[in-house]
């Protein structure tokens, strides 16, 4: 058994955020990560970020995970533990862990759960067929391993996952035949649309997949055309050729730890599915259970990080460490929030927020 | 199939090893899950579905969902999409629950 003073679930950009932080300010840190890196998603994103300078814009999402990670490095007061997932939170505030296939008991003073998500399934036949990749999962083939998926994927999903991942697939020389998208309008961002559509792949929108085709691997796909009230159009089924069909329709937050610690959850469609109900200084209904990033409500990499400034500043203040500089780096960071949730991108994750808070 | 040349990136990969597919030679790099290793080789069938002998193949890559699990070194519901590759390791199809008596059987 062990007893610590803060502890960060999860090794992503916002629970790397979290325990640089709180760590600047003085608190002793551990970081848990259940893989064998840290860097979460990050580490497949070659993409530049946007947002502000702030967020590292106009910098590859993998380079400003080495460079997190470096400064979490260099800190004396954090101690960084891979190869070590977090199993359980139980009643009397204990975390289980697997470490390298040995089994551990921690006590935090303060914990900060920054899970992230897990990619959404789609409903169609033949769903199940070997060839159906979530987006994620042929970003982390290409882009972490350098192996190809497949020679043609069609693309479920116009936000910017799914423009993204599209593109990265180009730049790899895989063909992309299409991207379709059920609803009206291109979710993502047009900058991302614009390079696609030059590059004379169609995007689809009011189009989706009917079935998979294939007995041992995905061969084609039948795909529909959708009306206003986002039904199927009978008689408007074309097939496609490809050899693989990759889902970026959206992830769900990883919340399984907030559920076991009690945590009062809320089903918000907005933010992803059920998320646990926290206040501005990023704390759940539970005492001394923070949460930051993905986990909290699905948004851009950037709020996760931001995010997790703000919950590892709350999580050490809490502690009673950060002196006077505090309101005002609370302010600064609050500020970021705000700024990268204004216009009309982020009318969704506001809508999601003030349910959250009502 | 391997990317060799990238716009972006450079794969430094590791040692070249040879893992064992249905006790068939596959080339495999270390660092690399046995799902890279894998779908580098074509290999997307991983195992049988439980009811209905469905094929299942890799979906999430990060543990999460449970669609890739196969029988490493005589070991049945081993998730190879975070199973790193190890020389001479042998890596089966599941069919179904695979066979649970895997750690009662002789060594």
């Amino acid at each position: 058994m062990e007893h610590k003073e803060i502890v960060v679930v999860g090794g992503g950009p916002a629970g790397l955020c979290a325990a640089l932080q709180a760590a600047r300010m003085g608190a002793q840190v551990t970081l848990l990560e259940g893989d064998d890196r840290l860097g979460g998603q990050l580490v497949k994103q070659t993409h530049m970020f946007f947002g502000s300078q702030k967020q590292h814009a106009g910098t590859r999402g993998i380079d400003i995970a080495s460079m997190l990670v470096k400064q979490l490095e260099e800190m004396p007061n954090v101690e960084i533990r891979t190869n070590a997932m977090v199993l359980g939170r139980y009643e009397d505030g204990a975390l289980t862990v697997e470490e390298n296939d040995d089994f551990k008991v921690i006590y935090p003073k303060k914990s900060i759960f920054a899970t992230g998500a897990s990619e959404k399934m789609l409903m169609f036949a033949n769903n199940d067929l070997p060839g159906v990749f979530g987006a994620g999962a042929v970003q982390t083939l290409m882009n972490v391993y350098g192996v190809m998926p497949a020679k043609r994927v069609l693309m479920i999903g116009a936000g910017n996952i799914g423009l993204i991942v599209s593109y990265q697939l180009m730049q790899a020389g895989v063909e992309v035949a299409a991207i379709l998208d059920a609803g009206p309008r291109i979710g993502g961002y047009l900058v991302h649309a614009a390079k696609i559509r030059r590059a004379g792949v169609p995007i689809m929108t009011r189009h989706s997949i009917k079935e998979a085709l294939g007995t041992d691997k995905v061969t084609g796909a039948v795909i529909v055309q959708f009306d206003e009230k986002w039904q199927p159009i009978p008689g408007t089924e074309q097939t496609v050729e490809c050899d693989a069909i990759c889902l970026a329709v959206g992830l769900s937050p990883f919340a399984d730890l907030f559920w076991q610690a009690g945590c009062e959850m809320k089903f918000i469609p907005e933010l992803g599915g059920h998320v646990a109900a926290r206040g501005l200084d990023m704390q759940t209904s539970v005492e001394g259970i923070y949460v930051a990033g993905d986990v909290g409500g699905i948004e851009e990499a950037s709020s996760a990080m931001v995010e997790g400034y703000l919950a590892g500043l709350n999580a050490a203040a809490s502690l009673g460490y950060g002196g006077e500089q505090v309101e005002q780096q609370r302010h600064e960071f609050e500020t970021q929030l705000n700024d990268l949730r204004s216009g009309p991108v982020g009318e969704k994750i506001r809508s999601g927020l003030a349910k959250l808070q009502a | 199939m391997r990317l060799e040349e990238h716009p972006i990136l450079k794969f430094n990969r590791g040692k070249k090893v040879t893992i064992f597919f249905d006790g068939k030679p596959v080339d495999a790099y270390e660092g690399e899950t046995v799902a890279a290793a894998l779908h580098a080789a074509d290999v997307y069938h991983l195992s049988d579905s439980h009811e209905k002998h469905r094929p299942r193949g890799l979906f999430c890559a990060i543990g999460q969902c449970s669609s890739c699990m196969m029988v490493v070194n005589g070991r049945p519901n081993v998730k190879i999409c975070i199973t790193k590759v190890q020389d001479g390791m042998t890596i089966e199809t599941q069919i179904g629950k695979g066979d649970l008596g895997w750690n009662t059987k002789k060594s």
